[in-house]
């Protein structure tokens, strides 16, 4: 890891707080995406997914 | 009509069915995450170890690489919004309230992290974490207009009717990204002039445009990733209340 200089806390705080708030995200995508494909398949849906309409 | 005289289906009337929509673009989804986990290996790698320290900015340089992609994603994630409000208000595609409502989280998470990563480069540079000029305030209000979207969207149960009202938001809203844009050359502000996109090309020196450019498809990449999904999710949803509705009907299959 190279030297960050004077100021490496507020860089690190930076890099830390964005790929926290990316992994949010990405976390809170993947789980809304299983949790409906889930109640999709409840419903005796499963199988239509890919060709479902509103 | 004839099976010769039918019109063809074309792949614009096929991404207004929901379901041809996610059955497109579902094989895009794994491509894309993989293109965006490269950008972003190979964008770290040369923030942090082929990078120089700028000349003036000294280290704290690298905090751009983080904060021009997601304030340009901010603006980005907004103008897809109000195109897809024209989507819906104008030629009333079935997709573009879907894309509407799957963008306006995550426009609101990439504003706050350009606000927070701006405040982190503003105390060492600047001297102060906030500052009340043009550029800073206007990103703020366009946070607070992103949360007035997902609470609006969340205030229906109509959600066509939510639509129609959220279009109309979206598209008076749309007035504060030129605001933000020209701000830094309106008023005189704390924040400094464009230095990337300028009409006379970068002010930059190469070895630091390289790593911000990379880290710029790496954000926009994930974003496009992230709607697809959100995407998908939003038309399921849909699936789900039409179902559960008939289920409460009496009438399900």
């Amino acid at each position: 890891m190279i030297a960050l200089g004077a100021h490496a806390e507020f860089i690190i705080a930076a890099y830390v707080g964005v790929f926290a708030g990316l992994a949010g995200l990405i976390g809170w995508t993947v789980f809304a995406a299983r949790q409906t494909r889930r109640r999709l398949e409840e419903l005796g849906d499963g199988q239509r997914q890919g060709s479902s309409a509103q | 009509m004839t099976i010769d005289t039918t019109p063809k289906m074309t792949w614009w009337n096929r991404l207004s069915h929901p379901g041809q929509f996610v059955a497109l673009t579902r094989p895009l989804i794994l491509p894309l995450a993989l293109v965006t986990g490269v950008l972003f290996a190979v964008g770290l790698w040369y923030g942090f170890f082929s990078s120089p320290p700028e000349k003036y900015m000294g280290d704290t340089v690298r905090i751009m690489y983080v904060h021009v992609p997601t304030a340009w994603l901010s603006q980005f994630v907004y103008a897809t919004m109000a195109v897809s409000a024209l989507g819906t208000l104008v030629w009333r595609h079935p997709m573009a309230d879907v894309s509407m409502k799957a963008a306006a989280p995550l426009g609101a998470a990439f504003t706050a992290m350009a606000l927070f990563t701006g405040s982190l480069w503003g105390r060492p540079t600047w001297g102060t974490f906030w500052e009340w000029d043009g550029r800073m305030t206007s990103t703020l209000v366009l946070l607070f207009i992103y949360l007035g979207i997902v609470a609006l969207w969340r205030a229906f149960d109509d959600q066509l009717r939510a639509a129609r009202v959220v279009a109309v938001f979206t598209l008076v809203g749309a007035v504060n990204i030129p605001i933000i844009k020209f701000s830094v050359d309106w008023w005189s502000t704390l924040h400094q002039p464009a230095s990337v996109f300028r009409a006379d090309g970068p002010t930059m020196p190469g070895e630091i445009l390289t790593p911000l450019f990379i880290m710029f498809f790496a954000f926009t990449f994930l974003f496009i990733t992230l709607q697809l999904a959100a995407m998908h999710t939003e038309v399921r949803r849909r699936r789900i209340t039409t179902l559960e509705r008939r289920a409460a009907r009496g009438d399900a299959r």
